[in-house]
């Protein structure tokens, strides 16, 4: 019964809308236009989310765990007093004499290793120190690494911009520079520096790479050597590190891993998500802008449909009564105009993600203007099924909303007043 | 057996200023009769078929069909009434105009869907015999001349074989030829297959070939 009357008021929808081509098209291309600019939009900004993304997360760890010296702890005379009833001032705590070293690290690391949701796990020794050239001393980050988890985790070898990484591991005094403070130190791969560590030990060190991550504050301070030799600056025994770098399968699982690492070793352990907050914000930002413009356009071929419709149905005004005279409902009248609405909104749609997926792969290979900071070739986009499903999704929804309309008005005409003349 | 009774039949324009248009009309149709409702222009005659078609609902009192109440059922009720029992031929040719002349027959006997779609077919070339337009079938119903379209007209309302056929002035437009033929046709359609019809007309020579005639004037039945 009812697809027998689907078909019907389908075969009518047909007819009116070949019987207006031009202003058919005029609407598919409204709705055409809107999606591929939805599509564009939202690819482009994903992509440069992504893009911003992975730069972010290739350059710091999913979770980072360290043991910074504590400045705040409960006074010893809060042993002895009810801190209910007692309140204890104590002015200018100093810490107490603790390193700020993971303690059985390797350990650890072994048990982090193991977790299922884990990739990568890597010891750091990071101290701070200062690089002598001529006159002039420099402040630097000297990070003592496990050269190949590193390695494996940051693809540390794609960041070189001379020299290479297993060179650290031949060589004991070797000492990867980030680009900017090699520029200020005017040092290339094979020349020897002279560092001070904390302790106000100097050594000679041999320099066998420079690499830059992109990221000005990391290329402007920090430092590569192994971690035996950071081991060896530091004066410290051999199970000394001070950091846990963590790589996850899946770097969303970061915000809820971290607190269950923390809970199980006691020591401070931060996710992406915390360190990079501002990154996210900015993020958040670029989609909400992306998703009101690319819907306020679908609005915009909603309207160009909703005006068509309008035009379609006084001039099928005598049709409507026809049908209205010989026995039509009001239900058949929406149904053969809003079908109208569907068939514009659905051809429409395909035809705008097709032209939207064309022009986002045009953008992605724009050549993007070469820099020393960005690492990146074309303008990045990103192409993923679910926004096209979306896309359509909405544009399904806007056709729907603006045919629906016109076609109760169409289905409200009363049939007297027009076929009296 | 009654076809059509109105009883006390009320009807007020309000545009552009209130007036009273029909004015307590009663009468009955027998079953099978061909009546023709005349009047000089303006009486009202068009206004009292389109209350007795169903189509319009804003009057007062009460109107029977075979002595069923019509008179206060709801849109869709009153679409599938009109759909099942009655069939229209307007004073100008209405079919829609981008479909052929049978798909034109079909669409009420579609919508009906009391047989299946080939049968409404055959059942559509039948009408369109009748009416003497079985070969204009497949041409598009806005090719036709005034009277060809008429007759499609005539053959649409026949389709679910309605009891009763309604025309408002379905001559109107048509020369001396084609009246005839309609008129010979309603005429048949009344004898053979025992359809009531009711037609508005001021064509004398076509009233006077029908079985009944009721005359109006100013809202008023003033003989029957
Ligand atoms: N929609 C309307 N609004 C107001 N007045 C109307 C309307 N339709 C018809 N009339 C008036 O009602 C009267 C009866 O019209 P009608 O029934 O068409 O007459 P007839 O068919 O007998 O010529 C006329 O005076 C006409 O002007
Ligand atoms: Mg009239």
């Amino acid at each position: 019964m009812k697809s027998s009357n689907l078909k019907l008021a389908l075969r009518i929808a047909l007819v009116h809308l070949l019987s207006k081509k031009k202003q058919t098209l005029v609407a598919m291309l409204g709705v055409t236009f809107g999606i591929s600019m939805f599509i564009v939009m939202i690819s482009f900004m994903t992509g440069v989310n992504d893009f911003l993304m992975d730069l972010t997360l290739d350059g710091s760890p999913h979770i980072h765990i360290n043991n910074p010296v504590k400045t705040e702890r409960a006074p010893l005379a809060a042993a002895a007093y009810d801190t209910s009833q007692t309140r204890i001032i104590l002015h200018h705590q100093k810490p107490k004499q603790e390193l700020p070293r993971i303690k059985n690290g390797f350990q650890i690391l072994r048990e982090i290793r193991q977790h299922p949701d884990v990739s990568f796990a890597s010891p750091q020794l990071t101290s701070q120190v200062f690089f002598n050239n001529g006159a002039i001393r420099f402040s630097g980050m000297v990070v003592g690494i496990d050269v190949k988890q590193e390695n494996a985790m940051y693809k540390l070898h794609e960041k070189m911009i001379s020299g290479t990484v297993e060179k650290l591991l031949s060589n004991r005094n070797g000492i990867l520079v980030g680009e900017k403070l090699s520029k200020k130190m005017n040092i290339v791969p094979g020349d020897r520096v002279s560092l001070t560590t904390a302790n106000g030990d100097v050594f000679m060190m041999k320099v066998v790479g420079i690499f830059a991550f992109g990221i000005t504050t990391i290329d402007d301070v920090r430092c590569y050597v192994d971690l035996q030799t950071a081991q060896k600056l530091l004066g410290k025994s051999a199970d000394y590190f001070t950091d846990l770098n963590i790589k996850l399968k899946d770097y969303r699982k970061a915000s809820t891993l971290a607190p269950i690492l923390k809970a199980r070793y006691g020591f401070k352990t931060e996710d992406w998500e915390q360190s990079n907050a501002s990154i996210l914000t900015g993020e958040m930002v670029r989609n909400t802008m992306t998703y009101v413009v690319a819907i306020t356009m679908l609005i915009v071929a909603g309207f160009g449909i909703y005006n068509i419709m309008n035009m379609t149905v006084v001039n099928k005004m005598r049709d409507i009564a026809i049908l209205k005279a010989t026995g039509y409902e009001g239900t058949d009248i929406i149904l053969i105009f809003l079908l109208q609405s569907i068939i514009i909104g659905i051809i429409g749609a395909l035809m705008g993600v097709l032209t939207g997926i064309l022009i986002s792969y045009g953008i992605n290979q724009i050549p993007f203007p070469t820099s020393d900071v960005i690492k990146i070739e074309t303008f990045p986009v990103a192409f993923k099924m679910k926004h096209y499903l979306l896309a359509i999704f909405f544009g399904f929804l806007t056709t729907l909303l603006a045919g629906y309309f016109p076609s109760r008005k169409a289905s409200k005409i009363d049939p007297v007043a027009i076929i009296r003349g | 057996m009654n076809a059509i009774e109105a009883r006390n039949i009320t009807k007020f324009f309000h545009e552009p200023t209130t007036f009273q248009v029909l004015k307590q009309i009663s009468f009955t149709v027998e079953k099978g009769h061909f009546v023709s409702l005349v009047g000089k222009s303006g009486c009202g005659k068009s206004t009292l078929l389109y209350v007795l078609s169903t189509m319009d609902t804003d009057y007062e009192g009460e109107l029977l069909f075979e002595n069923h109440l019509i008179t206060g059922k709801n849109q869709d009720e009153l679409s599938k009434f009109r759909n099942e029992h009655l069939g229209f031929v307007f004073q100008f040719h209405f079919l829609l105009p981008e479909f052929t002349v049978l798909e034109n027959v079909m669409l009420p006997a579609l919508k009906l869907k009391r047989f299946s779609h080939k049968e409404i077919e055959h059942r559509a070339i039948e009408k369109l015999q009748l009416v003497g337009m079985d070969n204009f079938a497949f041409n598009t119903a806005s090719k036709l001349s005034g009277g060809q379209q008429q007759r499609v007209a005539i053959a649409r309302a026949l389709i679910n074989d309605p009891s009763i056929i309604m025309g408002d002035e379905p001559t109107g437009n048509l020369d001396k030829t084609n009246s005839f033929i309609v008129l010979d046709i309603l005429k048949k359609l009344a004898a053979d297959n025992k359809q009531t019809i009711i037609t508005v007309t001021h064509d004398q020579e076509f009233a006077a070939q029908t079985d009944h005639i009721i005359e109006m004037e100013d809202g008023l039945i003033i003989r029957q």
